[in-house]
């Protein structure tokens, strides 16, 4: 088989970035081994746990379903890209205060599928979170005080880019 | 204050900013990635191994057991699991060979190419069939340990007694499924030694494993904890394996490695909670009271014996429960099977032995016409009264009161009958049910004692304070909990303590985090070095020297300013080994938790409703930090009551995936309730105990008693699964 | 974990033209849409080594027509696509249902019907929606286009009516059901993100107490989605009464074979599977159309 390798540009955390590489190569390995974005996690590699969710032109899909030759000409938003700089988006801040972290792995796709879920319904009810949410498994708080950082993010006022 | 605030956690922001990093977030120059090459066949010799056409596999590090410098042992408590297999294989996805190569897709696909052929051997598969002893396949009986308790004389009191129950319980293992997989990176050379980072809850077993897998002096081992996503017990004892992997072959390679597992390989090959059977016969008289307790606890401990023997010691030690009995017999027993070695599992065989008895509680309720809240009120443990293995309990203990909460927070009194009413004729079945339960708390008997745990605090010239322990966050809020602590002591903020990363070469042996003692005993060492360092200081502290003024002070004239403490028992504390009898546990938490269900006779799945948590937990230091604990762990009982089955064939997990082994989602939990009592511990930081795995032994018997109550069916195994149901109904009405 | 990729190619055409062509050319080639079965089986070592055809980024597969006699969905069409296109919330509750029930969002932002219908597993969980409307599937090749009937597409275990070279371009469901008492359910290993057990999708079209017709479709029960063409037979034409349930239930017992296997168990398949058309018909009996 001929040489396959593709070299894709797209756009991450609002910087133009070029990789190189199998067209089925994941989106995961891009972020974490090509351009050193180790936030977005490997949990599974089935697209089960949603610990390698990023917003993908604004859609929260998980990076290790996504091949490269698909993230050509995107907008992909990780982790590292959702504070404004040093400011925190009000999530974040939520899962600080609330307790919404504990191991933290799974923390970088939830932290993202609650952004996803605010930017597609600023105030959601406490079933619309779970559900939007559902995607992302935690293994260690029982969610409780995810739902209750997310609830308490709706109220908050705005920080971060996406 | 610190203690009782609910201050943030300390490396919060690094996790929500995902610059937190874990073992597979490090990139070393010229690292090579390792994999392992494991049996296919849970029993036989090996007759060879091929390595597959197309790989290139002079490029590729190849090691075996011949490539071993010290001891292809795995050291823990018995010597008999090797690092990698050496002419026999005792199960499925035991290591046999081990490979490196820079390409990460590569080394999978060669990985993939390596045959092992095997002769095979007669295997074993189940807890009977090892008891049967049919085949032995570990050392003489299939038995890696028993125990024995003994008080009274339980079979005068059968002969005679009016009530006799029996019953047989089972629960299934289950998959510890932390987000983050095991993981490994290792440096490792014949003149510097090794070095590994990882993940891990317990860096000392690690170093102590390495040392004699190398044969090398403790100087020259050097293990570092990274953040660590997840552990639950599933990351105590088995990280010494991936560790000394990775070593061997960057040994081999003169490399780094690094090693991390993917899930369907985590999920098959690494340890899990160890399945049970558990056997009760009880005698109680007519008016409720227990008279007699005869307890048989076996657990399944796969092939080879890891920490089967503690396992298996706190599972009898919590058989008989927080209740009073004057005439106990309790059999334990470890047994052997071809099966992965199972392991540390939050609860650590008290969850087993636990959901069997909560649900013999009920069925003797049932037997002496006896609701089960009016049953267990007549048998709690007192004050001043004598447990089932000699422990006199002298901390205040009140589970009547906490049965009265939990009871009126879950409503359960009015739901209890309002649900039997309205149950009849309907699609949809409401059942409400609750356990009661303690959990010790720290090493059994004299397990602090032989651990001697080491806590030092140092200060800096700028009043920086630095705590320095083993002791591991593992997303329990260790590092957090420890500043609070150290805080409190010092008289400074949380925010002016810091945690130093757990380095074998830079902090003393705290023991492990694991046995729900992290807070209690290790946190206790972490107020008392505190408390220390401070005593230095005390004169010119006196003065009205401010602390960061003092400390620089103190180290101009006297150097390094730092303070120790050290594990002492408390005064009074007896454990007999050999017996197997006295004081237990250090102290205990105690607890009662309310499960209410619906069950669909449609569909006949399960659901949680609503599930209060009550316990008496000493002191709590952080309120948002141990609630997390609790709904955890209720999460995860939850999740083995209801969800998680491992699909065993011939010794091998089927259902490798997260798709198939079910873990609950965000859809499936119940809001938990918690709600704490605090009775201060004079030994714990604060007054604090042990919480860790507390939440793990209650979830499960809980749902089953109202599993039990909505349909009328005999829960005697979990997971309760509704093809289960439906087999027990049809059961019922045939 | 990273995968040996070299047996494997991803072309991306700029159109369905040059798709097509490829597609034919190249023999043993096969489509590659969304990725979200795909790549869980490139993980897992159990992708077919080969060239594969990008079709994600093709305009003519995308996109939902509304026309007065059907709604037509772009073989490319998401669940999240599904799940906010007004016509089909409110006359095709049960595709709604099933995209709703499939994995997670992210899952449902990148899984496509077209993809759905050609994996072809039994448990998938629109298929059965889409027998209960009659779908119609059009397929086009670098040789033309035609049409077949959902019901009859799938033949055995992923084995379909779909030739080399030939992708799926267009799912027609025709507007027929106003009026229709409609199911869909969907019981799986939990709530969310699962595999189903057992997936009902029907619909009755009752003239009073009599019913007029009926599609029941179930999942995860034989080796295809399957219509349970004995189970309506049994219901055309009849009172709806209890002993018609009973009957309709006995019949679907003819229509599937269920089998044990890691997620559950045969027996439980088929008594869920006869519960749930039961539940149904009785709720259709005591109340207004879904």
């Amino acid at each position: 088989m001929p040489d396959p390798t593709v070299s894709i540009r797209c756009r991450v955390n609002g910087r133009d970035v070029d990789v190189t590489g199998h067209p089925m190569m994941r989106l995961l390995d891009a972020l974490r081994v090509d351009l050193h974005l180790t936030g977005t996690k490997e949990g599974c590699g089935e697209g089960e746990c949603g610990a390698c969710s990023v917003l993908l032109d604004g859609e929260l899909v998980n990076s290790c379903l996504v091949p490269l030759v698909h993230a050509r000409g995107v907008e992909i938003v990780t982790i590292e890209g959702v504070a404004a700089e040093e400011r925190l988006h009000v999530v974040q801040e939520a899962f600080i205060a609330d307790g919404g972290a504990q191991c933290g792995i799974c923390t970088p796709g939830m932290v993202l599928a609650a952004v996803s879920l605010l930017n597609r319904n600023p105030s959601p009810t406490e079933d619309e979170i779970r559900e939007g949410l559902a995607g992302n498994l935690c293994r260690c708080t029982g969610y409780q005080r995810i739902f209750a950082a997310v609830a308490n993010a709706c109220r908050g006022p705005r920080g971060g880019t996406p | 204050m610190s203690i009782g605030q609910s201050v943030v956690r300390k490396e919060g922001r690094a996790k929500v900013t995902g610059q937190s990093r874990y073992v597979d977030d490090l990139f070393l120059p010229g690292m090579l990635h390792g994999v392992t090459v494991r049996s296919p066949s849970p029993r036989g010799r090996i007759r060879a191994v091929h390595y597959g056409e197309g790989i290139p596999w002079d490029e590729f590090t190849v090691v075996t057991a011949a490539d071993i410098p010290g001891a292809n042992i795995v050291a823990l408590i018995t010597d008999d699991q090797p690092y990698l297999a050496d002419g026999y294989v005792n199960h499925t996805e035991e290591p046999v060979v081990l490979l490196a190569h820079p390409d990460h897709a590569l080394l999978r696909e060669a990985r993939r190419r390596v045959t092992i052929e095997i002769e095979p051997h007669p295997a074993v598969f189940t807890l009977e069939d090892s008891l049967r002893g049919t085949d032995i396949i570990w050392g003489g009986d299939n038995i890696f340990r028993s125990y024995q308790v003994a008080r009274g004389d339980v079979d005068a009191v059968f002969a005679t007694a009016d009530v006799i129950v029996e019953g047989d319980y089972e629960t299934g293992a289950q998959e510890q499924l932390y987000i983050e997989p095991n993981g490994m990176l290792a440096v490792a050379r014949a003149e510097d030694g090794v070095t590994v980072w990882g993940s891990m809850q317990c860096p000392y077993y690690v170093h102590k494993a390495l040392a004699r897998l190398f044969n090398l002096p403790d100087a020259k081992i050097r293990v570092v904890q990274m953040e660590t996503g997840g552990g639950f017990g599933g990351k105590e004892e088995y990280p010494s394996i991936i560790a000394g992997h990775a070593a061997l072959l960057a040994w081999k390679a003169g490399r780094p490695v690094k090693m991390v597992y993917d899930r369907a390989e985590d999920m098959a090959a690494t340890t899990k909670r160890h399945p049970s059977r558990t056997r009760h016969r009880t005698a109680v008289s007519r008016d409720g009271r227990l008279l007699a307790m005869d307890i048989d606890f076996a657990i399944d401990g796969g092939a080879y014996s890891t920490l089967s023997p503690v396992v298996l010691s706190r599972g009898t030690i919590h058989s008989a429960g927080p209740y009073f009995c004057p005439n106990v017999r309790i059999r334990g027993r470890a047994v052997a099977t071809n099966a992965p070695p199972h392991g540390a599992f939050r609860g650590f065989g008290a969850p087993q032995s636990i959901f069997a008895l909560e649900r013999h509680m009920d069925r003797i309720a049932q037997a002496v016409d006896l609701s089960p809240d009016d049953f267990r009120r007549v048998n709690f443990i007192q004050t001043g009264q004598t447990s089932a293995v000699g422990q006199v309990i002298r901390d205040p203990v009140d589970m009547s009161a906490l049965l009265a909460r939990a009871l009126e927070m879950s409503d359960y009194r009015s739901k209890r009958p309002t649900f039997d009413r309205s149950n009849a004729g309907v699609a949809v079945k409401h059942g409400i049910g609750f356990a009661a339960f303690m959990h010790g708390a720290g090493f059994t008997g004299s397990g602090e004692d032989h651990l001697a745990s080491v806590v030092t605090v140092e200060a800096s010239a700028e009043g920086r304070v630095r705590v320095l322990t083993s002791c591991t966050e593992i997303g329990q809020g260790t590092n957090t909990v420890f500043s609070q602590i150290a805080a409190e002591a010092l008289q400074l903020d949380a925010s002016d303590i810091e945690i130093a990363q757990p380095d074998t070469s830079v902090v003393p042996n705290s023991g492990p985090t694991v046995a729900s003692r992290t807070c209690m005993v290790v946190g206790k060492l972490v107020e008392l070095a505190a408390v220390n360092l401070r005593a230095k200081l005390h004169d010119t502290l006196e003065q009205g020297v401010p602390f960061a003024a003092a400390c620089r002070q103190y180290i101009e004239q006297q150097g390094a300013l730092r303070a120790s403490a050290q594990y002492q028992p408390p005064p009074g504390v007896r454990w007999d080994d050999e017996r197997f009898e006295g004081d237990a546990y250090g102290t205990y938490a105690w607890a009662v938790y309310v499960a209410e269900v619906s069950v669909d006779i449609t569909t006949f799945q399960i659901r949680v409703d609503d599930f209060v948590a009550v316990q008496e937990v000493g002191r709590v230091i952080n309120p948002v930090l141990a609630s997390g604990q609790i709904e955890g762990g209720v999460a995860q009982g939850i999740g083995w009551a209801l969800f998680e089955q491992v699909a065993w064939r011939e010794g091998r997990m089927a259902n490798a995936q997260m798709t198939n082994y079910i873990i609950p989602t965000s859809m499936d939990l119940p809001p938990i309730r918690v709600h704490f009592e605090e009775r201060p511990y004079a030994h714990g930081p604060g007054g604090a105990k042990g919480i860790g795995e507390l939440p793990m032994d209650g979830a499960a018997p809980a749902i089953a008693n109202a599993v039990s109550h909505a349909t009328g069916v005999d829960v005697r195994r979990i997971p309760i699964t509704p093809e289960s149901v439906l087999d027990l109904m049809e059961t019922v009405r045939a | 974990m990273r995968i040996w990729l070299q047996p494997f190619g991803l072309d991306v055409p700029e159109n369905l033209e040059s798709a097509l062509r490829l597609l034919s050319n190249e023999p043993g080639s096969r489509p590659f849409a969304g990725g979200t079965d795909l790549m869980v089986l490139l993980e897992s070592g159990k992708l077919p080594p080969g060239n594969y055809v990008s079709i994600w980024g093709l305009k003519e597969l995308r996109g939902i027509t509304v026309t007065d006699d059907a709604v037509v969905l772009g073989a490319l069409t998401t669940y999240t696509d599904v799940l906010s296109h007004a016509v089909l919330q409110s006359e095709f509750p049960l595709l709604c249902a099933a995209a709703r029930q499939t994995g997670g969002i992210a899952t449902q932002n990148r899984g496509t019907l077209g993809g759905n219908i050609a994996n072809a597993s039994p448990a998938a969980d629109s298929p059965p929606a889409l027998l209960a409307y009659d779908a119609e599937l059009e397929l086009v090749s670098a040789g033309g286009v035609r049409r077949v009937s959902y019901e009859r597409f799938h033949s055995a275990y992923k084995v379909m009516d779909l030739a080399p070279g030939e992708i799926i371009h267009r799912i027609i469901l025709p507007r027929r059901r106003g009026g229709w008492r409609q199911t869909y359910t969907k019981v799986g290993t939990r709530n969310a993100q699962a595999i189903s057990k057992v997936c009902l999708a029907a619909v009755l079209d009752l003239d009073g107490t009599r019913v007029r017709d009926a599609r029941v479709a179930l999942g995860s029960v034989a080796p295809i989605v399957v219509r349970c063409v004995q189970a309506e037979a049994a219901l055309r034409g009849q009172t709806l009464d209890g002993a018609l349930s009973t009957a309709a239930a006995a019949a679907l017992a003819e229509d599937i074979s269920p089998i044990d296997d890691v997620r559950s168990t045969a027996r439980y398949r088929m008594r869920v599977a006869q519960n749930l058309l039961i539940q149904f018909l009785t709720d259709s009996r005591s109340r207004r159309s879904h």
